[in-house]
């Protein structure tokens, strides 16, 4: 057969593009005094968040034993949370990080993570280096909005995403023209916040000015810390420019037995799911038991960085090769 | 197959929040209705497939109300309705070989050929020496369709489409 698809998807202004802005966000850590570090893509452990679905390979030769399944990286944080713990001081990263099943107008399986960690930070001083950062490689000058979870819900929908009910968010749902294949069963109440978040408010969101969303429902938590109150909310955040998710951060969680009570909440329903459930990362068990310093950390899509940067509306415009060609 | 009803994918929207469930929001037509509506799904959930086949017929002639079309091997012939027919109706002039989709022995949808030969029936004079093809402007085909071409095209030449695309490929000669 003849093959035709050789090309690049990304034109040649595009990859230009990328180069110019990996020099600006070297430069500007470099200013800040941040460190470039580089960490394993391959690793005998992987993340237990059940909406992540880890690539798996396997190594046989010297140090491990035959045939070893190695996961490749969902992202570099629990290395970075192992580097930190040693001492390390606040680093950054420019690296690959691999979701299997994720493919569409924004994502590729395959993607560039900016990922980086500030000592003495909490997820608001954090929000703002992320907004100097963005200003910086997007030429934009204006100030960025800040909206709580809550604000952002009661805004769109008039609910209270930490107050409904699970039947209040399904009709919500039905009520504003969604249709479902789902067997309601299936799924859970934050899987519903996800879906009316990612239906009804999000293509809504940072369309004039860049918007970040922070205080997150304490059951999406991830490894942010979580802040107890009347409701308690996970000190996290996001950040959206003309609807497309940008950046996600966390104050971060140092405690270990709180590590360890989380990833026996995300195991099972992965298990319940049918999908791999990996054994628990003790290394970076260890590291938070040994102490992460007081720290917040985020991690930004790159891709999608120049997508907006580019102005274009796919993925494959950024990047050289997508998994249809690479 | 959707509520009973053989339905095909129109767009599928992968979405996926940060931290969250992925969806697939898929735009769908009813395939008896014509109906387009669109459907969230949870990624990987599995929807029950139609039991559709695909048959090579030859179109022979349209009544006004429905498209005829024929089965080269065994001659046996198949009326479509309007719905089935959608888009199709406007690259076809007869004795096209179209790809018919039965389900249950009646016809869903029908597919034109990937490139057809249709003349021009109506379009700007073409300018002389323009071969570039930049610009370009509209042309009514002898089946009603329009398709943008380049400037160089006239009234009466036969232009090969692409009627996946609806775009214009080449000027053949007569």
């Amino acid at each position: 057969m003849r093959c035709d698809d050789w090309r690049p998807t990304a034109p040649i202004d595009n990859i230009r593009l990328r180069a110019a802005l990996l020099a600006k966000t070297r430069q500007f850590f470099a200013a800040r005094d941040v460190l470039e570090v580089e960490t394993p893509l391959l690793s005998v452990a992987t993340v237990s968040d059940p909406h992540l679905q880890s690539f798996v390979t396997r190594y046989s030769g010297p140090a491990l034993p035959a045939d070893t399944p190695l996961y490749l990286q969902t992202s570099p944080e629990a290395a970075m949370k192992r580097l930190l713990a040693s001492g390390s001081g606040s680093i950054y990263q420019i690296c690959k990080a691999f979701r299997d099943g994720e493919c569409g107008a924004r994502h590729n399986p395959e993607f560039t993570l900016l990922e980086w960690y500030r000592v003495g930070f909490d997820h608001f001083t954090l929000m703002a280096e992320v907004e100097a950062l963005v200003k910086a490689l997007l030429d934009l000058d204006c100030e960025f909005e800040r909206m709580s979870y809550q604000a952002i819900f009661a805004h769109y929908l008039g609910l209270d995403p930490h107050r409904a009910s699970l039947d209040d968010l399904i009709r919500c749902a039905k009520d504003r023209g969604i249709s479902t294949g789902l067997k309601d069963i299936e799924m859970r109440r934050d899987d519903w916040l996800n879906l009316l978040m990612s239906h009804l408010i999000e293509p809504h969101l940072g369309q004039t000015v860049p918007l970040f969303i922070y205080d997150y429902p304490a059951s999406q938590a991830a490894l942010a810390k979580v802040r107890p109150g009347e409701v308690a909310l996970a000190e996290r955040f996001e950040l959206y420019i003309t609807g497309i998710e940008l950046a996600n951060g966390y104050h971060e969680l140092c405690d270990d037995d709180e590590f360890l009570r989380r990833f026996e909440q995300d195991t099972l329903p992965r298990k319940n799911d049918g999908h791999l459930a990996p054994g628990v990362n003790h290394r970076l068990s260890a590291a938070l038991e040994a102490g992460l310093p007081e720290s917040a950390g985020v991690a930004l899509g790159f891709d999608r960085l120049l997508m907006l940067a580019a102005g274009c509306d796919s993925i494959s415009e950024v990047v050289i090769f997508t998994v249809a060609n690479a | 197959m959707i509520d009973g009803d053989p339905c095909s994918i129109i767009e599928n929207e992968f979405v996926k929040p940060g931290k969250g469930q992925a969806f697939c929001r898929v735009k769908l037509r009813n395939l008896k209705s014509g109906k387009v509506y669109e459907r969230t799904y949870k990624s990987g959930e599995s929807v029950e497939a139609a039991d559709v086949m695909d048959t090579e017929m030859q179109f022979l002639y349209s009544d006004g109300e429905q498209w005829h079309f024929m089965e080269p091997t065994s001659f046996e012939q198949h009326a479509v309705s309007e719905t089935a027919m959608a888009d199709t109706v406007k690259w076809l002039k007869g004795q096209e070989e179209c790809l018919v989709t039965l389900w249950d022995g009646v016809p869903l949808s029908v597919s034109a050929p990937n490139f057809v030969e249709l003349a021009v029936s109506d379009t700007d004079p073409g300018v002389r020496g323009d071969t570039s093809g930049g610009g370009g402007k509209p042309a009514t085909l002898e089946t009603g369709a329009v398709v943008r071409v380049p400037l160089f095209v006239n009234i009466e030449d036969v232009l090969k489409v692409d009627t996946r695309t609806g775009e214009y490929v080449s000027r053949v000669k007569k």
